[in-house]
């Protein structure tokens, strides 16, 4: 992993440098450096409470939201090399470049259309031709345009549980963003569902960064290009999902892997 | 993502960020015509009563000199009336409240229940005032008294008590419960040893804020033909002999604080509504001073009980 | 049934005075139990019959004086004169001044109410939630009695002062005194549904990139809709149905208008204004004050009904 650096730095889309998170007195996250690849889909791994969905919520800068956080570090995002923890970048900025899909599914109490033309209503966008077109983009992209098309006007909340999480990432995807944000995306869903939202990921890796967190393995050895493997708010070991799988360097990542752990 | 879509993107924030300022302000100023209007009225009664009031204004009967009129009646009158409305809506209003939160079954009658307590949680005051007008002083012959005015007032806030029995005996986990009953306790007994004593300062808290609404209501009292000039205090409600206690206060005439100051502010003398600030002012104290009483109480309830 | 039954035991068990204590007992607490029960069911069922008798007391009495009035007489009827010897009972005199009256409180109560509750779930710390909250309390406590004198003698001075032609009395200054009274009511109940939305649905709205204004216009007040409309409910129910603040500041004599700038009875001060005389019980005039009464018992109760469902509603959304 050492030795390919410079040629993995020249693809980055961000990159994590010396990250430290408090909640707190909490120290939640220690000293995390790692890139993120464009075009690449990353998997955080890791038992529960290992800081897997923090890190995550880092790059969105979710935490904001709550008093009494503090981020050390930086998280760079590329081309334009821009710390995203930076207290003069705000964070509304920084959420308009990375979406984010959440844990439950979470449609607001509109319509499926409105749902996805919402991240564009936020933004000031009234043309209604382009709503529409992004819309139905989005839609296509989350590969749920042809189960809802005649019925756009109806409440997110009517649909099935993997068809709203599709729903939620037709949100993400509506805005155009440069990386999606997972967080254990399948948890509340049935394993059919799961399969589909799966090979969504694996699609839209053409077209966006991807970093997901998911509790498990199979799913990240199935989705990723890339894993970085966390405990106790440290990242373990980080490299290519097939390098992690197959040939761990750190005892630690082997014993998580191999089940004799976690 | 280019430099230039970074820079449509900063301009679309600072505008909406601009909104969300101003919303702040907004937030901000609509809280202050509440805060300006009770600062104005607490203001303006205490300069204007000020001067008027002293020991002979609390116990000076009314007059028709509005400089030796006091609130002797009045405030007395307010007494009894509250010491009716406690007597009378503590009892049912606890009572209803332990049996639907711990025995109604669920079915149409305790729906029906439930509905009521609502809706009379929203019936206007006025229309106890006819209620009890009809009910309690013609049917049952109870006249313009401290009984009427008493049970009237009971009646108008007993749905809070319930409301507010209810929402605390909803805050005692269910663990409780299952421990009193799985030491073999009845559903009274749990209920008399557990439930009523975890939930009694969540029942006062409501009951003071019950008191409160009740001892500024003014409209039901009028509509019962409470008189406005009492210049007597009522029997007092003890005796020489036996058995040294007297209920014959119950049935006598009254007037309250609301109502003297109702009475002085509809006359066109200006002295008259000097009396009236003083005895607004007085009568302020007293339901804030209660009502502080109640936050007071729910706060220090709310860091000290951890289940 | 019982008798037969242990008739019929007799020969598998032992005679039935020898049941034992502890059984014996047993049967006394249960009837213990059922006394206790029937007693707290007693009370809680006093709320139904205080209902029923509001509505006996109502209905009775207005019958008698539909008796000597037509409903159609008493709809219709431009003019509210029961106590004049050419007496005309049109409730629509007194409806529209409770109408304008309710009309200028909403406007103030409404708005501000919803702006309070907004900003108090998701723009206050948690600090100055803990300081508006009791205010707003306070707010709600003071007795109207305070309030009918603080418009008359605060308020419509002030006005006077914008407005030199507005009398002594007016719908407005109560109307707008009255609206502050009953902004706690909406801010508190609206505050409540507001802060039952979910926060996945707010982090939702945040990670798209909206402000708080956004999120809160966008997404929290649609998820709290009916719960504000039940909160908006209540403060048209107190409204309608508020006495003192206009019996003091709005002038007694009935006016059908609908110009809050005059002054104007409603159906509520109206009440108060017989109470206050002496009018013999059994009187034409005495009833009136009860189809007044039952006038605002149903408006409210309509307001009520629809507000319990309403609150039902949004309680069952999350």
């Amino acid at each position: 992993m050492m030795t390919t650096a410079t040629e993995v730095r020249s693809q980055a889309k961000a990159e994590v440098q010396n990250l430290n998170f408090h909640y707190g007195a909490f120290h939640a996250l220690k000293g995390i450096n790692m890139p993120v690849h464009e075009k690449k889909v990353t998997a955080l791994i890791g038992p529960s409470g290992c800081g897997k969905s923090t890190l995550l919520r880092c790059f969105n800068r979710m935490h904001d939201l709550y008093p009494g956080n503090r981020y050390e570090g930086k998280i760079l995002l590329h081309p334009d090399n821009t710390n995203l923890l930076d207290d003069d970048v705000d964070p509304i900025e920084v959420r308009m470049r990375i979406s984010m899909v959440f844990q439950k599914p979470n449609p607001f109490p509109k319509s499926i259309y409105e749902n996805v033309a919402y991240g564009l209503r936020v933004r000031g966008e009234k043309r209604r031709s382009v709503i529409d077109e992004r819309v139905e983009q989005a839609l296509r992209g989350a590969a749920l345009w042809d189960e809802v098309k005649h019925r756009l006007n109806e409440l997110g909340a009517n649909l099935s549980g993997g068809q709203q999480q599709r729903l939620c990432i037709a949100r993400a995807l509506a805005t155009d963003p440069e990386i999606i944000l997972f967080d254990e995306p399948t948890s509340a869903l049935d394993p059919i569902a799961t399969a589909s939202i799966e090979e969504l990921v694996t699609e839209l890796k053409d077209k966006v960064t991807i970093l997901i967190v998911t509790h498990n393995m199979q799913q990240a050895a199935r989705v990723s290009d890339y894993t970085a493997y966390m405990y106790m708010g440290e990242l373990v070991e980080f490299g290519l999902t097939d390098q992690i799988f197959i040939k761990p360097q750190k005892k630690e990542t082997e014993d998580y892997i191999t089940g004799r752990f976690g | 993502m280019n430099q230039k879509d970074i820079q449509a993107i900063r301009a679309i924030i600072t505008r909406h960020k601009r909104w969300d300022m101003l919303f702040g302000l907004l937030g901000l100023l609509a809280l202050m015509v509440g805060v300006l209007t009770l600062t104005v009225l607490f203001a303006d009664m205490a300069i204007k009563g000020a001067a008027r009031i002293d020991y002979d204004f609390l116990t000076s009967f009314p007059s028709r000199r509005a400089g030796s009129a006091g609130i002797l009646s009045a405030w007395v009158g307010t007494i009894l009336v509250m010491l009716v409305t406690a007597m009378s809506a503590v009892p049912l209003g606890v009572a209803a409240g332990v049996y639907l939160e711990e025995y109604a079954p669920k079915n149409w009658v305790t729906d029906l229940i439930e509905i009521n307590v609502t809706n009379l949680a929203g019936v206007p005051s006025i229309v106890y005032g006819l209620l009890a007008l009809g009910l309690f002083v013609y049917k049952f012959g109870f006249g313009q008294s401290i009984l009427s005015a008493g049970l009237t007032l009971g009646l108008l806030i007993l749905p809070v008590v319930i409301v507010a029995t209810r929402e605390s005996i909803r805050a005692i986990p269910q663990m409780v419960r299952e421990g009193a009953y799985a030491c073999g306790a009845t559903t009274w007994q749990t209920v008399r040893d557990h439930i009523v004593p975890y939930s009694s300062a969540g029942i006062l808290t409501g009951v003071i804020i019950g008191m409160a609404r009740a001892i500024g209501e003014t409209a039901p009292i009028i509509t019962i033909g409470a008189l406005t000039f009492i210049a007597f205090l009522p029997p007092a409600p003890y005796t020489e002999v036996f058995p040294y206690i007297s209920f014959e206060w119950l049935m006598a005439p009254f007037t309250v604080m609301p109502i003297q100051m109702f009475n002085w502010t509809s006359r066109p003398e200006a002295a008259f509504q000097v009396n009236a600030a003083a005895a607004g002012f007085i009568l302020v104290l007293m339901t804030l001073a209660m009502n502080g009483m109640a936050i007071w109480l729910r706060y220090r309830l709310r860091r000290n009980i951890k289940w | 049934m019982t008798a037969n039954a242990q008739t019929m035991s007799v020969p598998m068990t032992s005679a039935p005075d020898s049941v034992s204590d502890r059984l014996r007992k047993r049967a006394s607490r249960h009837m213990k139990e059922r006394v206790i029960e029937f007693i707290l069911f007693s009370a809680a069922s006093i709320s139904v019959l205080t209902t029923a008798a509001i509505v006996y007391i109502l209905v009775s009495e207005s019958l008698t004086l539909f008796e000597h009035v037509s409903l159609w007489d008493f709809l219709t009827d431009t003019q509210w004169t029961p106590l004049f010897d050419d007496a005309h009972y049109g409730i629509m005199v007194l409806l529209s001044g409770t109408l304008t009256s309710s009309f200028v409180a909403l406007a103030v109560a409404l708005p501000l109410g919803t702006i309070i509750a907004i900003w108090l779930s998701e723009f206050a710390s948690f600090r100055t939630r803990e300081i508006a909250k009791p205010i707003l309390e306070l707010l709600g406590g003071v007795p109207t009695i305070i309030y009918g004198y603080f418009a008359l003698m605060v308020v419509t001075p002030a006005l006077q002062y914008l407005f030199p032609e507005l009398p002594g009395f007016s719908l407005l200054s109560a109307g707008l005194v009255m609206g502050i009274m009953i902004i706690p009511y909406v801010s508190s109940l609206s505050e409540d549904a507001m802060r039952a939305v979910p926060m996945s649905l707010r982090e939702g709205s945040y990670a798209m990139g909206a402000t708080r204004l956004q999120t809160a216009l966008r997404t929290v007040v649609p998820a709290a809709t009916s719960g504000i409309a039940s909160a908006y409910i209540l403060g048209i129910s107190r409204a309608v149905g508020e006495t003192m603040i206009l019996a003091v500041a709005a002038g007694m004599q009935p006016n059908l208008t609908f110009n809050p700038a005059e002054p104007g009875a409603t159906i509520t001060s109206y009440i108060v204004q017989v109470a206050l005389g002496d009018l013999p019980h059994g009187s034409i005039g005495y009833q009136t004050i009860f189809a007044a009464g039952l006038t605002l018992m149903l408006m409210t109760l309509c307001f009520n009904l629809l507000g319990y469902y309403m609150r039902k509603r949004f309680r069952e959304v999350y």
